[in-house]
């Protein structure tokens, strides 16, 4: 379960970003597509080629949908509603692929890659859990 | 028999080369300690484990860190010989230690954390999904004998 101090470590955590935030959704895509190749079966109208337009655009999506969690950590399941119901009825991505963590491992590497010492312990804990609990709620409604 | 590429080995050697395996495998256990807490399961005689500073400092969880990481490096002298190099600890792992085999998982995924943090930029998707394929192949290879 989320704490305080985690809600709190995740907002300083984002705050640091300086704007990288977009760059960091695309980062996180490409190397989910990298390191995980059967993700890109669910992208087979996209380009997939380094630096596509779609994956950036793609990406800036994502953390656009994530940015908007971090301000409704108190209600995520409110906040990500719609999303829950495109992934449940229109998407329909395998729902283990959530918790298996594949698009959060690759961001938090994305994230540490970029923060260094400061991706602590204490927020990785706090991010993995985070994106742990988005994945949950998005998965809420398949069935 | 799994395949390696040139590519693939340059990747995990320039990478490993640059790496302290005290530093690293203490700071991998650690957090393996730390953001699944319930990996402390196995670790009941390491002292105090009760708050993120405590296992940070604890000498114990940074000993063993350092064990780990060491013999994740002879998994790296033997690429084409996983199975080979982990499978009398894949047999301590189950018979003895009782490790559910989902922790190797876990702490192959944080390891690459800790790989990222450390060399930033340099952590290519392309080196992430070279060693990504090593942890997941030194988790497999250690539950191997699992029976």
């Amino acid at each position: 379960m989320l704490t305080a101090e985690d809600k709190k470590l995740i907002q300083q955590m984002w705050g640091k970003l300086g704007g990288a935030e977009e760059e960091i959704g695309a980062e996180a895509l490409t190397r989910m597509f990298c390191s995980y190749p059967p993700t890109k079966t669910y992208f087979p109208h996209f380009d997939l080629s380094p630096g596509s337009d779609q994956v950036r655009g793609h990406g800036k999506k994502v953390v656009a949908a994530l940015s908007t969690a971090i301000k409704n950590m108190d209600n995520l399941s409110q906040a990500l509603s719609e999303l829950s119901n495109l992934h449940a009825y229109n998407l329909r991505v395998d729902p283990p692929r959530f918790s298996l963590q594949f698009l959060s491992q690759c961001l938090q590497v994305a994230l540490a890659t970029r923060l260094g010492k400061d991706y602590s312990p204490e927020v990785h804990s706090a991010v993995d859990k985070f994106m742990s609990a988005v994945a949950s709620v998005l998965a809420e409604k398949y069935r | 028999m799994v395949h390696w590429s040139a590519e693939e080995k340059q990747l995990i050697t320039s990478v490993w080369a640059k790496v302290s395996v005290e530093e690293c495998g203490a700071e991998a256990l650690a957090r393996l300690l730390i953001v699944y807490p319930w990996t402390q399961r196995f670790f009941s005689d390491f002292g105090n484990l009760s708050s993120p500073t405590a296992i940070i400092g604890n000498p114990k969880v940074r000993a063993h860190g350092k064990k780990v990481l060491t013999s994740f490096g002879e998994a790296i002298k033997n690429l084409d010989n996983l199975k080979g190099t982990y499978s009398k600890l894949s047999e301590l792992h189950c018979d003895k230690l009782h490790v559910d085999p989902e922790n190797f998982r876990l702490l192959g995924d944080i390891l690459v954390i800790v790989l990222a943090a450390h060399f930033s930029k340099d952590f290519t998707p392309a080196c992430q999904a070279t060693w990504q394929k090593l942890v997941g192949l030194v988790a497999h290879a250690l539950a191997r004998k699992y029976h």
